[in-house]
């Protein structure tokens, strides 16, 4: 049985401020076939769930103006919200890692996000997940 | 000059930018995100790159010239244009801003005005190399043909 591209079957919200982030972002989502809707901090992230979207995928940046990554992974946990959400920080200390872990983290990435980290997102959300990237 | 001659001399100049350590592997991944259906990404990321870096270097500039010298604000604008830079591939850029970094946690503004300098001078370097470059993509798409899509560091 032929492998399906699973991208084509998940959406994903990024969340960054930074619009250069955004644009990377969104067209490395949409390489894999990823459809997705981009926020620019964590109270737009919160508020576009509380009018009923959701997504399989959510990318969060850490430093955020009005929300920061860190709140609005707490937020969107106490919600009930059982996305894969992805940290996606320039930060390294490892206690502000670590913080970014425990407020709901599925997995951390540094930037710059690349093509390999992305599947490797993919596959442990689905491991027989295959890309037919290039 | 032919579209043969004109995509080798890009060929030549990309790989020498990688060479000389002006861009890193990020370069190359925004150059495989491009493709018939986004034909200017490439040129679209660096271009808010070019206007992240403009205005960080003027906070920078403003900043490190005050009477107090506030190094949280100076560390948050450096870990901006470190995140940028990186973002495209810009390393001799994110490699100067790291060095920036350290003085800005050491609280020394001699060091941090000569950092700025520094920075300024990779930015400008990049900038220039990147407009060149586009130059060149320009003239070879005038010419009917198109921007090689593999670059061979190999020989």
């Amino acid at each position: 049985m032929a492998r399906r591209n699973f991208g084509t079957q998940v959406t994903a919200l990024v969340v960054d401020d930074n619009a250069l982030n955004q644009k990377i972002h969104q067209r490395l989502l949409e390489s894999v076939g990823v459809r997705n809707e981009v926020v620019t901090n964590g109270k737009e992230a919160v508020d576009i769930h509380c009018h009923g979207k959701r997504f399989d995928l959510i990318l969060m940046d850490m430093d955020m103006p009005i929300m920061n990554g860190i709140q609005a992974t707490k937020e969107l946990r106490s919600m009930g919200i059982g996305s894969m959400i992805v940290g996606v920080s320039s930060r390294c200390p490892e206690t502000e890692i670590r913080k970014f872990m425990e407020s709901g983290l599925n997995d951390y990435h540094e930037k710059p996000l690349n093509t390999a980290k992305l599947n490797s997102i993919l596959h442990k959300m689905n491991p027989n997940f295959t890309s037919n990237n290039k | 000059m032919d579209v043969g001659q004109m995509q080798r001399q890009w060929i030549d100049y990309t790989k020498s930018l990688f060479l000389e350590g002006f861009l890193d592997g990020q370069f190359l991944q925004l150059q495989q995100l491009q493709d018939e259906n986004n034909p200017d990404f490439v040129v679209e990321v660096v271009s808010l790159f070019f206007e992240d870096s403009e205005r960080l270097l003027k906070d920078l500039t403003f900043a490190l010239n005050q009477n107090g010298v506030d190094f949280k604000k100076v560390d948050a604008h450096v870990h901006q244009l470190k995140g940028s830079s990186s973002s495209i591939g810009a390393q001799r850029v994110k490699n100067a801003c790291i060095a920036f970094r350290n003085f800005c946690e050491e609280q020394n503004t001699d060091a941090c005005l000569r950092c700025l300098q520094q920075v300024k001078q990779e930015y400008c370097l990049v900038k220039n190399k990147l407009e060149t470059l586009f130059g060149l993509e320009q003239q070879i798409v005038a010419a009917g043909g198109s921007i090689p899509t593999e670059l061979s560091f190999s020989g």
